[in-house]
């Protein structure tokens, strides 16, 4: 993260100016939260005028979701004012904001799924008589009020027997009472349909013209144009930018969001990579490294790395390292196919939502999706991830934590985990084979620990990813899958990741790169794949790639920048951003974001 | 959804260390503590008649409570053991007459598939191990008594009787398979890829299986261990007895077993197993029993002490922190 913590930022839009006479509904002024010393938000505004649909955006760790439960009372600002109608508020707990009258409704439905929709609907304000629940009323008020949503189903029926829509619907209900005055919307939409958006829409029309303010968190970009009014976008934890929605181009808001500036200097380089493929070189001591190696059983991991020659068949013999066909899967990923050759590093963009990890995770085989994912023209015929490391596939994950360090194992075990049937013999481990490899990788990679035996999760976070960098490195795999590398670590760490991808690709593995950052993705990557909404949206080669070509294959709004190349079927379809629902649940990690 | 990254403090504080070591050693200075104390108030504690009787009693314990430590080491539990002991019993006296080997290499093979249809249960199914493992608890211990009448039968024969009742230089013949068998297990968890693997699995399972490993197969060996060393306790507890009661034998094994596993100092949560403290710990547990027993305290009392140092067990072994 940013090193500069709490200075103020003067391009930060003071949100104090709301019109006179109207007070804003809800209002948050330079509020401040922190994590056990990480800033989640550092100056973030927002205003939020009674009668207007007001678009809360950012990108995964600029606050959104943190600023939302300091909204909702499930956090209390460590600094900062949260006004609700003019007053100063400060919730406690969820309930006192509900008292007070902001309605939430989340991402990830919160619905007792073994009770009736009719009990859910009123759970906690039963409808009484006698002093017990009058179910006859609770439920003929229930059909009322869904109908009014457009869902008919038989209330008394568990929640769990609903469609994901249906849910959502019901969770709308229960949340926006009438006298809501503030409803906030948490990504209310991925789950739905494009019939079911449409009533939800109907529903906030309704809202605001009652005068309730609604804050509206999505990432479908064609959602927030057609229902906000106003918009408000987060960065590194603070607002940097509020204003009319309609006033802002598609590219400046992703721009924005992304905090590349879209005049910016294109020789200032920012980050690690070499500047072309050309220049990019192994690292010194490979020769080492190749004899330390585990061969593997099948003599796959026999593979020289001796860079002149992999140079040599990496772009001539045109075999693809990776070459991943049609991967589809229920809800994320639509026909997503790419190549990678020996040597190259593929880009892989998108935006919050367009399926990059669930790509990644496809290829691993740790996402069910059908499709093809063939290795060296070896296609790969179990899909797990066992089958795919196997093959010579590794991934590094996105969410370190969750996905990637063992927190309770050593630095060396976390290190040799993979490898470990590799560096056995008859099943039982080998210390000084490990040994040699651990030092090995410790040294090369620089990883900081007071020695092999420290405890990963007693790491920082740069050098847990260089630990779980070895972890693949010592399988010399042929395909590399990063997800978000260089998210959360330090300056010099991330120079260093950044300097490993460019090692390790003139070694010869065939690398797919995926990153937030921009500049990571322009100055790492040869090419770039874009993805919208789970499919192909643009391919940038070479020279196309750059940050205005990225931006707006990133916007997807057709602006006549960076032609992408021909002979792809799924090329700017715009039509495609709005067809096909998403699931909520495996959104890309929006709560991973460190 | 929190953003949270909890920055490692180094030198975490002073209570924490405390809990720490006595999570890693509480178990065997609580073990030194009791035989002295238990000496001091009866010097008869040290005899090596005594400690024979309670090799006898705490052997079958131990090698249950081996496997109970790698299913929980995978974060998971296996509630079916004393049913599997049941189920071992019930066998041995039916296929007695083939003589003493093949009876009890089928008694383990039986045992092996208890822990298969768990295991599988588990792993494939994705049922959690609790619930899977219950409904096996009482489906095998009902199996046993079909299989057995629910009479206890005798068993007269003289190997599985030597294998619960003989010594060997002073020390029973149990004891010494369950300490050959705690040696094995530790080296397996310690220097063996399934053993390391184990612990990785129940430390972060989706990282595991990011990492290639083969995670259902390493869940249906562990429970497959744990079936084969209650059957193997289910034989010795068959030949220390000299009958075969699949309907009593083996009764409340499960909890006991825990409990060592627990009070040697191994997580809950997985991600650690304490071979040696497990036996350990089922040996605090079964001295702590014995001596107050010995010293005429009324059962009811040592339950709530035998309570109250699970709960101290529990709470020293607590995750702490947030992950």
């Amino acid at each position: 993260m940013p090193t500069s913590p709490d200075e103020p930022d003067p391009s930060a839009p003071s949100a104090v100016g709301a019109p006179a006479g109207a007070p804003a509904a809800l209002e948050a002024r330079r509020v401040v939260k922190s994590f056990g010393g990480v800033h989640a938000l550092r100056a973030a505004d927002l205003l939020v005028r009674p009668g207007e649909v007001h678009a809360l955006m950012g990108e995964n760790g600029a606050g959104k979701s943190t600023l939302i439960k300091l909204l909702t009372g499930v956090y209390r600002p460590d600094d900062g004012v949260i006004a609700l109608h003019g007053t100063e508020r400060a919730f406690r707990t969820p309930l006192e904001a509900q008292t007070a009258g902001i309605s939430t409704i989340y991402q990830e439905v919160n619905l007792v799924p073994m009770m009736s929709v009719a009990r859910n609907l009123f759970l906690g304000r039963e409808p009484r008589r006698y002093g017990l629940v009058d179910l006859r009323t609770m439920n003929r008020l229930a059909s009322e009020i869904l109908e009014r949503y457009g869902v008919r189903v038989d209330v008394t029926a568990p929640v769990h027997t609903l469609g994901l829509g249906a849910r959502q619907m019901v969770a709308l209900a229960r949340a926006v009472r009438t006298d809501a005055r503030v409803v906030i919307m948490d990504e209310p939409t991925s789950s739905l349909e494009p019939r079911e958006v449409q009533t939800l829409f109907d529903v906030i029309r309704t809202l605001r013209d009652q005068g309730s303010a609604v804050v509206f968190v999505s990432h479908r970009l064609d959602e927030l144009y057609e229902i906000c009014d106003r918009v408000t976008v987060l960065r590194d934890g603070r607002t940097v930018h509020s204003g009319a929605m309609a006033a802002l181009p598609r590219m400046e808001l992703i721009s924005l969001m992304l905090g590349r500036d879209l005049v910016a200097a294109q020789d200032g380089r920012v980050t690690a990579f070499a500047p072309d493929r050309s220049q990019r070189r192994p690292a010194p001591d490979d020769a080492a490294l190749a004899e330390l190696l585990p061969a593997g059983r099948r003599g796959r991991w026999a593979r020289q790395a001796i860079p002149g020659d992999s140079d040599s068949n990496a772009t001539d013999s045109g075999r693809a390292a990776l070459s991943v066909s049609g991967l589809t899967d229920r809800h994320r990923l639509r026909d997503v196919s790419l190549d990678v050759a020996p040597g190259e590093v593929v880009g892989l963009g998108g935006l919050l939502g367009a399926g990059r990890s669930e790509t990644a995770q496809a290829v691993l085989g740790a996402h069910p999706a059908a499709g093809t994912v063939s290795v060296d023209g070896k296609r790969i015929r179990r899909r797990n991830p066992q089958a795919a490391v196997r093959a010579g596939i590794a991934m590094l994950a996105e969410d370190r934590k969750a996905e990637g360090v063992i927190p309770g194992l050593s630095v060396r075990e976390n290190i040799v985990l993979a490898a470990l049937p590799r560096l056995s013999r008859a099943g039982i481990v080998s210390t000084a084979r490990q040994d040699r490899i651990v030092e090995f990788f410790m040294n090369r990679l620089r990883i900081k620990a007071s020695g092999p035996e420290q405890k990963v999760q007693d790491l920082s976070g740069g050098n847990q990813q260089k630990v779980l960098l070895a972890r693949w490195m010592c399988l010399n795999p042929r395909v590399l899958l990063l997800d978000e590398p260089t998210r959360g670590i330090d300056v010099g760490a991330k120079a260093e990741v950044q300097g490993i991808i460019d090692q390790l690709a003139a070694e010869g593995v065939g690398v797919l790169l995926i990153s937030s950052e921009l500049d990571e993705l322009i100055e790492g990557s040869d090419r770039v794949v874009v993805l919208r909404t789970g499919s192909v949206a643009a391919r940038l080669d070479g020279d196309e790639v750059t940050a205005p070509n990225l931006l707006a294959a990133l916007a997807g709004d057709g602006s006549g920048l960076g032609e992408p190349e021909t002979g792809e079927p799924e090329l700017g379809e715009s039509e495609s951003e709005s067809a096909g629902p998403e699931s909520g649940g495996a959104d890309e990690g929006e709560g991973n974001a460190s | 959804m929190t953003a949270t990254v909890i920055e490692p403090v180094d030198g975490a504080g002073t209570r924490e260390r405390i809990l720490d070591l006595s999570q890693r050693y509480g178990v065997y200075v609580a073990l030194a503590v009791l035989i002295a104390v238990a000496t001091a108030l009866n010097t008869d504690f040290m005899s090596v008649s005594n400690w024979r009787v309670q090799m006898f009693e705490a052997a079958p314990t131990v090698l249950v409570a081996l496997g109970m430590a790698l299913v929980i080491g995978t974060e998971g539990v296996d509630l079916s053991v004393g049913a599997t002991i049941a189920l071992a019993a019930s066998i041995v006296p039916l296929y007695i007459g083939y003589g003493p080997a093949p009876a009890i290499v089928l008694a383990l093979l039986l045992g092996a598939a208890s822990g298969l249809v768990g295991g599988s249960m588990v792993a494939f199914a994705g049922v959690q191990p609790i619930v899977a493992t219950l409904s096996l608890m009482i489906g095998v211990r009902g199996l046993a008594e079909l299989l057995n009448g629910s009479s206890a039968k005798p068993v007269a024969d003289a190997t599985i009787g030597d294998l619960g009742e003989h010594t060997l230089a002073g020390i029973p013949l149990m004891a010494w398979i369950a300490l050959a068998a705690t040696a094995i297990v530790a080296y397996t968890v310690r220097r063996t890829t399934f053993g390391r693997q184990l612990v990785a699995i129940g430390d972060n399972k989706r990282a595991s299986l990011l990492a290639g490993l083969p995670v259902r197969r390493v869940l249906v060996t562990v429970y497959v261990l744990s079936g084969i060393l209650a059957a193997l306790a289910g034989v010795l507890i068959v030949g220390h007895g000299a009958e075969a009661d699949p309907a009593n034998q083996g009764l409340n094994m499960e909890l006991s077993a825990i409990t060592a596993v627990v009070v040697g100092g191994t997580p809950l949560s997985g991600g650690r197993v304490r071979v040696v403290g497990t036996v350990a710990g089922a040996m605090f547990m079964q001295l702590i029993s014995a001596v107050l027993i010995q010293h005429n305290v009324p059962t009811s009392t040592t339950q709530i002490v035998e309570a109250v140092l699970i709960c101290l067990a529990v709470y020293v072994s607590r995750e702490r922190g947030t992950r």
